[in-house]
């Protein structure tokens, strides 16, 4: 078995995938004391009177590595974005405004914010899986985007 | 030192973004169409991801400081606002329209991707434009 077969069951690569996130916002929490949350840590960048820049940038610098390391163990990952442009736009500014709101996206509430037994991340998360799932079928099945 | 486990941290989540199938919106959208061929194998992402999370919040929660000394930074709010439920509704209607949540769409962006290139510079003009409104008066 090697590692293009392992990454082909898509159970086994979720699991193994969502292991390797938990263990680095484990690391992130035990050792830095900080919540691995991506739309907070980008926020921050943006703002202008934050003193806080070089650890937000040394983690995006390290996101950014991940597809150039991935790539020299195996082939590229495949990604299909079905969206054109002005919807792209759209649901960027959306998903930029919404998260600000939130104070999280999927990492921080979704991951750490449940981690930690969050109420409030526990409620933010439904709330934006049930959106999700409700605009999919809008999209899908009922206006066929 | 803080600054490489930051390094690392972002590569290791970034790295399993990519390994789960979180990098493929269409995938994405698969697992969020309940009513089409669902795929429920995004699910297992954060079942992995709880599970580990769960056990290390466990022990921050009870600590000041981290293992290496820093101050242990989690969020003190509680209880539930207009914000948290108007922004994450909004959010989850972006990222069922793109399959992009924020993690992914800045890993996809820094391999190139056209598309993720776009939907990330639209994501941040959402960011600055919440900073403009909501932060005007301070």
């Amino acid at each position: 078995m090697n590692l293009s077969d392992f990454t082909h069951n898509p159970y086994i690569a979720g699991l193994s995938g969502g292991l390797l996130i938990g263990i680095a916002a484990a690391m992130f929490v035990l050792l830095n004391g900080r919540i691995a949350g991506i739309s907070g840590i980008l926020g921050g960048l943006l703002q202008a009177d934050k003193g806080d820049k070089l650890w937000r940038v040394m983690f995006m610098l390290g996101m950014a590595a991940a597809p150039y390391v991935y790539q020299i163990a195996t082939d590229p990952p495949a990604a299909t974005i079905e969206a054109g442009t002005v919807q792209l736009i759209i649901a960027g500014l959306m998903v930029g405004l919404g998260t600000s709101y939130a104070s999280g996206c999927t990492s921080g509430h979704g991951v750490c914010g449940i981690s930690r037994g969050s109420m409030r991340s526990i409620v933010a998360t439904l709330t934006f899986m049930m959106a999700g799932f409700i605009t999919v079928y809008l999209t899908r099945h009922l206006i066929g985007l | 030192m803080l600054n490489l486990n930051t390094f690392l941290v972002g590569l290791l989540f970034g790295l399993g973004l990519i390994i789960s199938g979180m990098t493929d919106p269409s995938k994405v959208i698969g697992f969020l169409d309940l009513a089409g061929a669902w795929d429920p194998s995004l699910a297992f992402v954060m079942g992995g991801a709880v599970l580990i999370g769960a056990a290390a919040f466990t022990v921050a929660k009870k600590r000041q400081r981290s293992l290496l000394g820093a101050p242990m930074q989690l969020s003190s709010v509680t209880g539930l606002d207009k914000g948290l439920l108007i922004g994450s509704l909004v959010f989850g209607i972006g990222w069922g329209l793109s399959g992009f949540c924020p993690g992914p769409a800045v890993v996809s962006a820094a391999a190139g991707q056209p598309k993720a290139l776009i939907f990330v510079a639209s994501m941040l003009a959402g960011m600055a434009l919440y900073n403009m409104i909501e932060r005007r008066g301070e």
